[in-house]
């Protein structure tokens, strides 16, 4: 068996496409959230839009994706934002929804105006299980980014990619392993920082 | 669109083809997957010890992607249906297994008390209390299992399975847009549609004490 030469470049563009995505997904995924929460039937719509965006097979979603933006990391950062919708916004609304009721009334009681209340108040609160959507949101992430090398984008899908059609099992590696690596540890870190937060917040 | 409407219609019995192609391959393995898991998330759930091994090993499996696996399943047996049948198969054991587990785990200790206390045996409690208790969360792995597994067969068009993904894949290859367009709509359209059909069976499933007070 041939050596695994790991790209540590692509490994780099791996992860930074992945954080770009999640981060506009955050922004969104959480706008997405409040608005949920603040319209009934918006809320209806939304949770529906996102759980079904989530369905559609990653091939599938991806290459219409490319016949309307065209080959490259844009169009994959566009893929991977809509994946990870999903679990932000709907742990966004859960988490909103999830507050006792007699915190939002004091909220309101000391005078605060609805944006104070949701910025102060009610996502601050929301914020652990937001949090764990988004590490949901990276982990997934890192996997579904390896598709990107069939629309043009960068990263470890190229090795890959290139190993399956060649046949050359040490190049697949070179690309599987940081891939899984990043996934576990994003997985692991995250988890911890999760517990953290909710320690902090448990007297 | 006229465009889009011609090739369909030029092309309308290989679209069906493929797309039976693709609910067979889905079909198949998601049944061998349901078949395999339950028994094996019930055993887990009388090993406990050895479940948290078990169920770490499929968390890992789990953040491995497709690509890579279809990729080695290629290498290991070659290209075709079958290769990816075996892969697609192993692959959708692992969600109905995690949640055939802790569904059973899960089900309220009183219950189970309650029906050794009537003088339930180890099998009558099993399929009596256990299981159906459990069959809610278990339709949800299954779920998860059946919409993975028909995302996963759209890329096992690239060993050679056929399937909508063969469609996606021409497509791609040719920068034929009109392939791409079909495979990933109709592709997408089983997912959902499938998706929705088992999350009503699973409202079917719910045994009515459970919905009581919800």
């Amino acid at each position: 068996m041939k050596a695994i030469n790991i790209n540590f470049l692509l490994v780099y563009e791996h992860l930074i496409i992945v954080l770009v995505a999640t981060v506009i997904a955050v922004f969104v995924g959480v706008f997405l959230g409040v608005l949920a929460y603040w319209h009934k039937l918006a809320s209806k719509v939304i949770i529906w839009v996102v759980d079904t965006v989530q369905i559609i097979p990653s091939l599938a979603l991806l290459s219409i994706l490319m016949i309307i933006f065209g080959l490259g990391n844009q169009t994959l950062i566009i893929g991977l934002g809509l994946y990870s919708l999903l679990p932000i916004t709907r742990n966004t609304y859960t988490g909103i929804l999830g507050i006792e009721p007699s915190i939002r009334e004091a909220s309101k009681g000391m005078g605060m105006t609805r944006l104070q209340q949701l910025l102060k108040v009610e996502l601050p609160l929301a914020f652990p299980l937001i949090f764990s959507g988004i590490k949901v949101a990276v982990v997934t992430g890192l996997g579904i980014a390896v598709m990107g090398v069939l629309i043009g984008a960068g990263g470890l899908g190229y090795p890959i990619y290139r190993g399956i059609q060649t046949r050359n099992t040490a190049l697949i590696m070179s690309g599987a392993i940081p891939v899984v690596l990043l996934a576990l540890g994003f997985d692991y870190i995250m988890t911890k920082i999760e517990s953290l937060i909710a320690k902090r917040r448990s007297p | 669109m006229r465009d889009l409407y011609e090739f369909v219609l030029n092309n309308r019995e290989l679209i069906w083809r493929e797309t039976i192609n693709h609910m067979w391959l889905v079909g198949v393995s998601t049944t061998l997957g349901l078949i395999i898991a339950l028994p094996l998330g019930i055993l887990l759930s009388r090993k406990k010890s050895v479940a948290k091994y078990v169920l770490a090993i499929v968390g890992v499996i789990q953040t491995i992607p497709g690509l890579v696996l279809l990729g080695f399943a290629m290498l290991i047996f070659g290209v075709g249906t079958k290769p990816a049948m075996v892969v697609l198969t192993l692959y959708s054991i692992l969600p109905t297994l995690q949640n055939t587990y802790t569904g059973i785990i899960q089900v309220d200790r009183g219950c189970v008390e309650s029906a050794k206390g009537i003088g339930m045996s180890k099998i009558q409690i099993l399929f009596k209390i256990e299981i159906p208790l459990a069959l809610p969360s278990i339709a949800v792995g299954f779920r998860m299992s059946v919409i993975y597994i028909i995302s996963w067969a759209t890329l096992a068009g690239l060993i050679g399975a056929g399937g909508l993904g063969d469609l996606i894949w021409t497509g791609l290859a040719t920068y034929e847009n009109n392939y791409i367009i079909v495979g990933a709509v109709l592709a997408a359209v089983l997912a959902i549609v499938l998706g929705s059909v088992i999350e009503g069976i699973q409202g079917l499933l719910t045994p009515r004490g459970m919905k009581i007070g919800r």
